[in-house]
């Protein structure tokens, strides 16, 4: 087989983050190529590298066996490297032929006039490659999401008129906004475009990755731990290669995790917000770590969003200590008590240029002050009380947040709900892109709000996290909770056993 | 028009079975949104009608027509940089240098230089010089438009008045006040030149890379980046084209007023922006158009216009002007799927 696009052995970190370890990956000529893996596995970075946004820290990328160098989109382009993108790359409020040559328009330049009706009639041939049949001149928001993917398709495919080579298009997530039946039209396309191009198909749906590749890469922490036909690997196999085996239970500190108590602080029944969940029920007891999984498009993220004031549900109850409150926004989700660490920490947990004591006591100026004048005596004393018990480095109250690393930031935002005296705490990915080090801290502090009595709802990065830090676990898929395990240590459910009910 | 983006996801969204996800709906007024500074201006000419009837008459409608010139070629140049998502507040100070420029090259009660209809592409190349420099202290030194224009334009005046030593200059030259004066098939020159205005916009708009790349930026910068759009020259690009058209203004101002000093501008600003946001160029960038700004012009103009004929007193009428701009962004946008509005 001749590879078209070889990475060879490619590191890349950021900071003490190993994002690629090692990694090594074959594209051969018209190959439909799969690359699955968890959140976090280095999918993304490596889509990144050979889209020549990253450059590799060391390693080799090899075009037709030449190594070549990518510093940017245009170089990746050059190659004959084209993206779709997962969170979809159209602009919305230009035409569809317009997006298609965007950044390409000198093809159609006449006198410095652009000449539309060529420009339209080649998108037209474009859009015929993926059997699109729709006016080019149309606005890019009149189309529906698969009519949007196959645009994003086309875009791709235009390479082919520009590059000698053989080209190679990469599907991030492509399936991620789509029903089912757009799924199919995908797929089919996908296989009859497999004469003129290669395709690498990134997804966590394996059942998907099976169907459509000829060969399959497994990454896991950074590398790619198996690389084969796809005819030769089943579900169940690369499941295990995905999350890996063993767990560690000291890690996710389990000897802490006490039994919770039996009061119900929030309780959802039969809760639903259509578009994103339906009859949803938990009850969530003071001390409890409950957490929800499932990938993009389960509807817990709408979960999340609706405890946390963002998103107001539409049908059923959600019951605080007993009675029933509805969040229409932050605002009210803070008054009952709810507090939300959001997985944009950077934008929506911490106030960058702010002190570390200043952001502490946001939400709880109102009792800091009296007769509407701060007491910064006692918001410093506060301060260095927090510094001390989550042992936050630097231990500079007056330094601004944005001067602290990823996980003192996280720890500066509970310690700020704790101090406003939350009863529930919703943890939305709160070890993200953060080091080793840092998690370990986060899941030393969730045990100890825990041991204060605080509820704690939690949406984790990974399957492991999950199981490691949860009491009990709700599994959702598309929409609706399709089973629940009990994670007391010692009995902790599977990464499988999660697994079969997510997908 | 941006409600379309939303009803656009909500109908891929609607079906329930599948995978949910959703995004949020816009406001209710739907489709029509782009429609809607039309109607406000058909229903406004026919409430003045109403009560004033001479509203209705061809002397009316050119003087409508004289008042609404100037700012119509200001606004050319102010929707491309509202397309970017960017503002220009330069405006008052490059027409004042544009004006002072030209007033002194002509026949004039200053000084003895007399060019004629020669000096006629001075103020027109220095206003897009001007324009340059507003993009350029804005990319270069990556300084927020809203204050490099405002710094640019309070620098411009100062130029006009340090120039002038603070007095008044006098035309001379009655070729340059023809241009105000001398009517084509009863309409003025000065109308004439804003329609050229409007078309040469336009053209720039709909054929040339310039025009489609201000929507591109503004609706969405880094899809441009990553696209190989040197965003940056774009955007001096932009401000340079805004300021050619401010130094078409400086001429029809000196040709209108027969003079030039360095608050001649002042004022145009607050219309232009006015009319470029009323005509439903969106702030945000990426939506409207010289179309649009084509009909908040005559709204902003008809409104004035009206207000005489119908009696508004004068202090009233810029109050009414400011309850326009709010209702018309109120209306005209869909701020549904904006997080936050600072």
């Amino acid at each position: 087989m001749s590879a078209v696009l070889t990475l060879d052995a490619v590191n890349k970190s950021f900071g003490a983050v190993r994002a690629l370890a090692d990694v090594s990956i074959e594209i051969g000529r018209n190959e439909v190529v799969g690359l699955v893996g968890e959140n976090g596995a280095g999918k993304s970075t490596l889509m990144k590298i050979f889209s020549g946004v990253y450059q590799p820290d060391s390693g080799r990328i090899l075009h037709e066996g030449t190594p070549i160098v990518l510093r940017s989109p245009l170089d990746a382009a050059r190659a004959g490297i084209g993206m779709v993108h997962q969170e979809q790359s159209l602009l919305l409020n230009i035409s569809v032929a317009e997006n298609i040559y965007l950044g390409r328009e000198a093809a159609f330049i006449r006198m410095g006039a652009i000449n539309w009706r060529a420009m339209h009639a080649a998108a037209r041939r474009q859009l015929e490659k993926v059997n699109l049949d729709i006016d080019p001149a149309r606005r890019a928001d009149s189309l529906t999401f698969a009519e949007r993917q196959m645009v994003e398709l086309a875009k791709a495919l235009v390479l082919e008129e520009e590059t000698e080579g053989h080209i190679v298009v990469f599907l991030d997530e492509p399936t991620s906004v789509l029903e089912q039946a757009e799924i199919d039209i995908l797929f089919s396309r996908v296989r009859a475009l497999r004469g003129r191009a290669s395709f690498v198909f990134v997804s966590h749906r394996i059942d998907e990755i099976l169907e459509l590749s000829d060969r399959v890469y497994v990454m896991k922490d950074g590398a790619v731990v198996a690389g084969m036909p796809a005819a030769e690997a089943s579900e169940a196999a690369l499941h295990r290669l995905m999350v890996g085996a063993g767990r560690r239970t000291e890690y996710y500190r389990e000897d802490r995790q006490a039994a919770c108590e039996s009061r119900v602080v929030l309780a959802a029944k039969d809760l639903g917000c259509a578009g994103h969940y339906r009859h949803v029920d938990f009850e969530l007891h003071a001390g409890e770590v409950l957490a929800i999984a499932g990938v993009i498009g389960s509807g817990r993220e709408g979960v999340v969003r609706t405890l946390a004031g963002l998103l107001p549900h539409t049908e059923g109850r959600l019951e605080l200590n007993g009675a029933a409150v509805a969040f229409r926004s932050p605002v009210d989700a803070v008054r009952a008590g709810v507090g939300y660490v959001p997985q944009e920490r950077r934008v929506e947990g911490v106030v960058l240029p702010m002190s570390m004591a200043a952001n502490i006591t946001l939400p709880s100026l109102r009792r800091m002050s009296t007769w509407g004048v701060l007491g910064t005596g006692g918001e410093r004393a506060l301060a260095r009380e927090w510094v001390k018990k989550l042992s936050i480095r630097p231990p500079n109250i007056d330094l601004p947040c944005g001067n602290f690393s990823g996980g003192n930031q996280q720890k500066i935002v509970l310690a700020k709900w704790i101090e406003a005296g939350v009863r529930v705490l919703i943890l939305d990915h709160p070890t993200r892109g953060l080091d080793v080090g840092a998690k370990q801290d986060v899941y030393d502090l969730v045990r100890t709000v825990g041991e204060q009595g605080v509820a704690v709802l939690l949406t984790a990065d990974t399957l492991e996290e999950t199981i490691g830090l949860a009491h009990s676990i709700l599994v959702m898929r598309d929409g609706a909770i399709t089973q629940r395990f009990e994670a007391t240590p010692g009995a902790k459910p599977a990464q499988l056993d999660l697994i079969r009910y997510m997908v | 028009m941006n409600d379309a983006i939303a009803t656009g996801a909500g109908a891929a969204t609607a079906p329930a079975s599948g995978r949910v996800h959703g995004k949020p709906r816009g406001m209710r007024l739907g489709r029509l949104r782009p429609f809607v500074p039309v109607a406000v201006l058909l229903l406004l000419c026919i409430g003045i009608t109403l009560i004033a009837p001479n509203f209705l008459t061809r002397g009316n409608f050119v003087r409508l027509g004289i008042s609404a010139a100037i700012p119509m070629v200001l606004a050319c140049g102010m929707t491309f940089v509202i397309l970017l998502g960017s503002i220009d507040l330069s405006t008052e100070g490059i027409v004042a240098v544009s004006a002072v420029a030209l007033s002194l090259l002509v026949k004039n009660l200053v000084n003895d230089d007399d060019f004629g209809l020669w000096a006629l592409p001075a103020p027109i190349l220095l206003g897009a010089a001007l324009g340059c420099v507003n993009g350029a202290v804005h990319v270069r030194l990556r300084i927020p438009s809203m204050i490099a224009s405002l710094g640019v334009g309070f620098a411009c005046i100062g130029i006009a008045t340090v120039v002038l030593g603070g007095i008044t200059v006098r035309i001379a030259d009655p070729l340059i006040r023809d241009i105000a004066l001398t009517r084509v098939l009863g309409i003025p020159l000065s109308v004439w030149t804003a329609l050229g205005c409007i078309l040469i916009a336009w053209l720039i708009q709909t054929y040339t890379r310039l025009g489609r790349w201000a929507y591109v930026l503004g609706g969405g910068e880094d899809i441009a980046k990553l696209s190989g759009i040197p965003v940056g020259r774009v955007r001096v690009a932009v401000y340079t084209l805004a300021g050619f058209f401010y130094g078409v203004g400086g001429i029809l101002c000196v040709a209108q007023f027969g003079q030039s000093q360095a608050l001649i501008a002042q004022g145009y600003l607050f219309s232009v922006i006015t009319a470029v946001v009323v005509g439903g160029t969106a702030l945000t960038g990426g939506e409207g158009g010289i179309l649009n700004t084509i009909v908040g012009v005559l709204l902003v103009t008809v409104l004035g216009n009206g207000m005489i004929l119908v009696g508004v007193p004068p202090y009233a009428q810029v109050g009414v002007q400011g309850a326009l701009i709010i209702v018309a962004v109120a209306l005209s946008t869909d701020r549904s799927r904006v997080r936050m509005v600072k």
